[in-house]
């Protein structure tokens, strides 16, 4: 069974119509894909599955339970985990904070405990610090645990992104651009990085990305998008030929070059 | 010298009640960007629930300021989800709007007769006034329980807001909405929490007030809550240790306007500390300058 089934999905902004019937399956354990040029609607459909906007129509499933229109934070309760094109971190949080706030939602310990400090509350806490770190570890992080986040350079708040985004366990992890304004080295790193924990977190993945080297690396499925509608889907390999794929890329000229 | 330093506790103690209040300014336009003017009129609130706590009901004092606090953060919470949750996602000014109607609402409604009245009332003691004399400078027990309180609720905010769990997640908040929103958290409900604190502040606030300065009305609200708002801008509003400077810088000087200059001048200086910092400096001593406030 597929972990998230996307059927008809079509927003609109106004008169804008960001994304039109829109369908994609994405099995467990998967690494999926999505490109398309600039404007095609890749981010509002992240942001539907997310819960930022509830869509016009269409649905979407995640483990057989139907959350459009669900508010983020329970998305998010959910397991779906994103990262964002433009970083947003908590920029005046320090970076072990930015971690553990995204596991805010879990552990029912609430305010009472809290201001108790009651030891139900000091054991989730403990929990949460803890994978916080070990997290902040994995990604190369832990030295700057302190640090403000907006105080970090590029390339390590990146990494905190994604960090914070495994915090909560999820199960489907939504990367938006994750190789942007990163130099070949850094993203060779970032490819190894994704692949690895897909592996020892046992993810999937949904990734947004305009570097074809990180979509043809690591993505075993490509999902174009253009003008907000799917136009073709397949292997990398295949999408990579596909004539509507280079049409959308490289516009009427590939037809003139062609002829 | 005496003078002085005896003027410079009156100051303090005057400052404190300020903080208090402002704290619930800075907290809330930290979270929704929104200035709560009816924040003053939940002070006063407080001032009469800690008097019904001890005239009434008999309540002794530490008990009267629970009552207080807890009973205003029902009432920011309620004015939070009526008056402002809904106009969430409208222009900023439909809220600054709704805030002054709101505030309006509170001391006119509070002035009829069947609710607390318009006559002022005098706010019980209760226990003697005893005054201490250290070099010169007369200190009352009043005053010392006016500065342990506040202190003490201070020190409590701020660990709460750094160390817990709820704390984190009203800075998270207070940097980007959406965000949070999209890592998991309730951002309605850290809202509702926070107008909660703000609002148990400004009720303690109320009840030490009229402990200090005995005498309680429904208006009363009106110009400690525009000095507590001037003393959060001076501190940098949205910024919880400027809305605690902030207040102390304002209660001194309005203090020491009065021992002299005039009395009749502390007012006028109060908010003409408001224009010389929006001039000069309109992020407030803590804040930093270039940021886009309003």
């Amino acid at each position: 069974m597929s972990l998230l089934d996307i059927r008809g999905l079509t927003m609109k902004f106004g008169g804008l119509v960001a994304v039109k019937d829109f369908t994609v399956s994405i099995d467990a354990h998967e690494l999926v894909g999505l490109i398309g040029p600039n404007g095609a609607g890749k981010t509002t459909v992240f942001n539907l599955v997310t819960g930022m906007h509830a869509p016009v129509a269409g649905t979407i499933e995640f483990q057989g339970r139907r959350i459009q229109g669900m508010r983020p934070w329970r998305v998010y309760a959910l397991g779906i985990a994103r990262t964002f094109q433009n970083i947003r971190l908590f920029g005046m949080l320090s970076v072990l904070d930015n971690v553990r706030v995204a596991d805010h939602h879990r552990g029912e310990a609430g305010l009472v405990h809290s201001i108790l400090r009651s030891p139900k509350f000091r054991h989730e806490e403990k929990r949460t610090t803890d994978r916080a770190l070990e997290l902040l570890s994995i990604l190369g992080l832990d030295q700057r645990r302190d640090e403000l986040a907006r105080n970090l350079p590029y390339g390590e708040q990146r990494r905190l992104e994604i960090a914070r985004a495994l915090v909560s366990d999820p199960k489907l992890l939504l990367l938006d651009e994750p190789a942007a304004g990163m130099n070949p080295s850094e993203v060779g790193q970032l490819m190894e990085l994704i692949l690895s924990i897909k592996e020892r977190f046992n993810l999937t993945v949904f990734l947004i990305e305009h570097q074809m080297k990180v979509v043809m690396g690591v993505c075993e499925r490509v999902v174009v998008m253009e003008f907000g509608e799917i136009i073709c889907t397949g292997k990398p390999e295949q999408v990579q030929c596909d004539p509507k794929v280079v049409e959308a890329y490289l516009g009427v000229q590939a037809e003139e070059s062609q002829q | 010298m005496s003078y002085f330093l005896q003027q410079l506790i009156n100051g303090l103690q005057l400052g404190f009640v300020y903080a208090l209040i402002a704290l619930g300014y800075t907290m809330v336009y930290g979270i929704v960007k929104l200035i709560n003017f009816a924040h003053g009129d939940v002070f006063m609130v407080g001032a009469y629930l800690g008097f019904f706590a001890m005239a009434n009901w008999a309540l002794p004092f530490p008990v009267a300021i629970l009552v207080a606090m807890v009973g205003c953060a029902v009432l920011g919470m309620v004015i939070e989800r009526l008056a402002y949750k809904p106009l969430r996602n409208a222009p900023r000014i439909s809220a600054l709007i709704t805030a002054m109607g709101v505030s309006l609402f509170i001391e006119n409604f509070t002035n009829l007769n069947f609710v607390f009245g318009p006559a002022p009332r005098a706010f019980p003691r209760p226990f003697a006034v005893r005054t201490f004399n250290l070099g010169g400078v007369s200190i009352t027990n009043i005053t010392v329980i006016v500065f342990g309180v506040s202190i003490l609720l201070m020190v409590a905010l701020t660990w709460f807001v750094n160390s817990t769990k709820t704390g984190r997640a009203m800075r998270a908040v207070s940097m980007d909405k959406d965000t949070s929103r999209l890592m998991g958290i309730d951002v309605d409900r850290i809202i509702t929490i926070t107008f909660g604190i703000g609002s148990a502040l400004a009720g303690a606030g109320g009840v030490l007030f009229g402990f200090a300065y005995p005498q309680i009305q429904p208006l009363m609200g009106i110009m400690p809550g525009l000095k507590a708002f001037v003393a959060a801008v001076l501190g940098g509003i949205g910024i919880i240790p400027g809305a605690m400077l902030g207040a102390v810088i304002m209660g001194v000087v309005e203090t020491f306007t009065s021992a002299y200059v005039s009395s009749t001048l502390r007012d006028a200086v109060a908010f003409g500390v408001l224009i010389i910092v929006l001039l000069v400096r309109p992020t407030g001593i803590l804040g930093r300058p270039g940021r886009e406030k309003v």
